[in-house]
């Protein structure tokens, strides 16, 4: 008989799976089993733990000790040390930030004991290819108390509105409301769609992607749900086909959902039916656009249209259609079963809850964060993101991706929610957050987003079409060095034209980048166009190498490794670069061991 | 499933296995001494015949784990009891037999079986 007493929970989510780790749950289960142990240690396939940088993430219960950087070859250690023995092993206990301290436990951790997880709660918690395991962790106990109490549907779509929250997806607007136009709205033939935004195109967003992956019974559930609340008749997720390992789960849990009779005809034996189809995204940032993503799952070119009418009254195929993103999904069974005035406990005044970020750039521990509303910037970057690496220094965060803006270092102590995010010329976003460094130049970072949205463009109205792409090309002028004053004033006043006039917030949002930065960072706009000088050093054209003739000892080593041949001199003499020769590469910056080479 | 009545039921017993992974200070936690000394005296049947007690008994919040070993050698194969807000308990050479007392007793009842601790063992010894 088995008897359970211990389980290994190897995160099975994008990032770990990227660094072998379904390999390290195999090596688990033939280890235990090498050691007889099969019956007492249980292997589990996880969700995301959050700490993507430190992956391939093990976990062991009930012991707490968390793994960090776990390889193949580490796992019969861990197997006869700990599952054997009880004796942890302590060289791969997860090492937090650069002090190198231990801790045992990972809700001790700094990374943790910042975060409340509401949306993660179950990521990293459960299997989240086993239906039963969602069940034990509270799973479908809303969905079951409201068709057991027959519960009336404005009574839940009461509750999310005085739980107070707001789109999850960046826009930030009320879902109680969105559930009550949806709900009030009349369809010609009673047909009404339930549809959930699983796009997550930001560059460097990966919120939905891990909630799908570690948690996505709570998705159904909650469409489910909101589909009783708003008289849905028919579900679609529309996800990224880029999410491989979310769409499988995705279908493994609409499968087991049907089996157990959550998700179909009579649900829970009554009179309520609801089912959930996937829809597979190609890859358009556009869709991730409410009308877009609307008119791909019809079967349509993924392309905006104007707004009115609202999906609400008129959506898919022309019928009443409520539209949630991912997280948003994520709040509402939590809402449902703590008290919707528990959640309006959290957070601040306008935004209640929490938000997951996915932290990246310029960071420590880049990874998944979830939050309460209000938490300061500087919270998440040093604390939770254990600070900028290499001692560098804190420049500027962007949030909201290619829709966003930064949030420059004196403003590192603004609280994040909604509001406060608006008032600074940024946004929410869906939750990218990317730290950048003294050595990142701001001109380029709004480059770099433009030349995103320029790729992304549906084409379908001229101001995004034509003035995004006008747009980065008066920022490569900028960037190559042949930039004017008058230039700046170009952009600014095209900004302003693309926001008004663009169809959808694809446009509408794309100048957020530039003018936040040139709000922020005026000066380094000047330094380029002025000085011809990137003040980072990033822009190719307005750097230039030099060999400083007092340190240079003249090893040679640099004229060895310059691909261009533009480093020449006498052993032992101080070296020179033919800047005409020079492609600014950086190889003898980063070989010169008499720190000779200047970068200017 | 036709009911919330089947829910539940799938509930109360997944949410058994998964008080394992729970990591509030409320659980009370047993520590069998696996060290190459202990399982030489036999401590693999008495982590067995605790885990076979605690589901037989349907007890909830208790957590049956593996440790190093401690020093005392001689006394294993050794079982530490921790309840919250106590100190520590140390039962020593335990076999398999001494177990259903122990977890009726102590993990149950909360009263320590005083005759299985390594106290009254090192009275007897120097009784000896």
């Amino acid at each position: 008989m088995k008897l359970i007493r211990t389980h290994v929970m190897v995160c099975c989510g994008t990032g770990c799976t990227s660094s072998e780790s379904p390999k390290i749950a195999d090596a688990f289960e033939t280890e235990l089993k090498r050691a007889e142990l099969q019956d007492e240690v249980k292997v589990v396939r996880t969700g995301c733990f959050g700490l993507c940088a430190a992956g391939p993430i093990v976990m062991i219960f009930p012991d707490g000790a968390c793994y960090s950087r776990v390889t193949a070859a580490d796992v019969p250690e861990i197997v006869r040390e700990h599952l054997v023995k009880g004796r942890i092993v302590d060289r791969l206990l997860h090492l937090e930030g650069d002090e190198g301290s231990t801790a045992t436990s990972l809700s001790d951790t700094q990374f943790y004991k910042h975060q409340t997880r509401i949306a993660l709660r179950n990521c990293g918690v459960i299997d989240p290819e086993s239906i039963d395991e969602y069940i034990g962790a509270d799973g479908y106990l809303a969905l079951g108390n409201i068709i057991e109490n027959h519960t009336d549907p404005q009574a839940i779509v009461d509750a999310i509105k005085t739980s107070g929250l707001r789109g999850r997806g960046g826009a930030g607007f009320s879902t109680g409301m969105k559930w009550q136009f949806t709900k009030d709205a009349q369809s010609p033939d009673g047909v009404k769609y339930v549809c959930c935004n699983a796009d997550e195109g930001d560059p460097g967003a990966f919120m939905d992607r891990s909630v799908l992956e570690g948690d996505p019974f709570s998705i159904l559930e909650a469409m489910t749900i909101a589909a009783y609340a708003v008289g849905g008749t028919q579900g679609y997720i529309y996800v990224r086909a880029e999410y491989p390992i979310a769409v499988k789960r995705l279908q493994t849990a609409i499968g087991q959902a049907r089996e157990y009779g959550l998700l179909g005809e009579h649900i829970l034996g009554s009179d309520f039916s609801f089912d959930i189809e996937l829809r597979l995204g190609a890859g358009a940032f556009v869709c991730g656009e409410e009308t877009a993503l609307m008119t791909s799952i019809e079967g349509h070119r993924g392309e905006p249209r104007p707004r009115p009418p609202f999906p609400a009254v008129k959506g898919l195929w022309q019928r009443p259609t409520l539209l949630n993103n991912v997280e948003t999904y994520a709040n509402i069974t939590w809402i449902l079963n703590h008290g919707a005035d528990q959640y309006a406990a959290i957070g601040t005044e306008g935004s209640k809850g929490t938000k997951v970020f996915a932290l990246g750039g310029k960071i420590v521990n880049t990874g998944l964060v979830e939050i309460p509303m209000g938490t300061t910037l500087r919270t998440i970057v040093e604390d939770i993101g254990g600070g900028v690496p290499h001692g560098k220094k804190f420049k500027a965060a962007q949030t909201g991706g290619p829709s966003g803006g930064c949030i420059p270092a004196e403003l590192i102590d603004t609280p994040i929610d909604y509001d406060s995010l608006t008032a600074i010329g940024s946004m929410m976003g869906s939750g990218g957050l990317i730290v950048m460094d003294e050595d990142n130049c701001m001109v380029d970072i709004a480059k770099f987003f433009l030349s995103f949205i320029v790729d992304e463009s549906c084409g379908k109205c001229t101001p995004c079409r034509i003035g995004t792409k006008r747009l980065y090309d008066l920022l490569c002028k900028i960037t190559d060095g042949n930039g004017t004053l008058e230039d700046i004033d170009t952009i600014e006043e095209l900004c302003y034209h693309l926001k008004e006039s663009s169809l959808c917030a694809l446009g509408q949002s794309a100048p957020n980048p530039v003018l936040s930065t040139l709000k922020y960072f005026r000066e380094e706009y000047i330094a380029h166009v002025v000085e011809k000088r990137c003040p980072a050093g990033v822009c190719k054209n307005l750097v230039s190498y030099h060999i400083i003739p007092d340190k240079c000892k003249g090893c040679t080593l640099c004229a060895k490794n310059c691909p261009a041949d533009a480093i020449t001199g006498a052993i032992r003499a101080p070296h020179t670069i033919d800047p005409n020769k020079c492609i600014k590469c950086g190889v003898c910056l980063s070989n010169c061991r008499f720190d000779a080479i200047a970068k200017i | 499933m036709k009911s919330l009545e089947e829910l539940k039921a799938i509930r109360e017993q997944m949410k058994k296995q998964l008080d394992v992974r729970d990591q509030s200070d409320n659980n009370i936690r047993v520590a069998v001494g696996m060290a190459t000394c202990g399982i030489a005296a036999g401590a693999k049947p008495v982590l067995t015949a605790f885990l076979q007690e605690v589901d037989r008994r349907n007890l909830r919040g208790i957590s049956v784990t593996q440790t190093g070993c401690i020093g005392v050698c001689r006394l294993e194969p050794i079982v530490e009891v921790y309840v919250p807000g106590q100190e520590k308990v140390t039962y020593v050479k335990v076999q398999p037999e001494m177990v259903p007392t122990i977890v009726t007793e102590h993990l149950v009842n909360r009263q320590v079986v005083t005759k299985f601790t390594i106290g009254a063992a090192e009275r007897e010894e120097e009784k000896a």
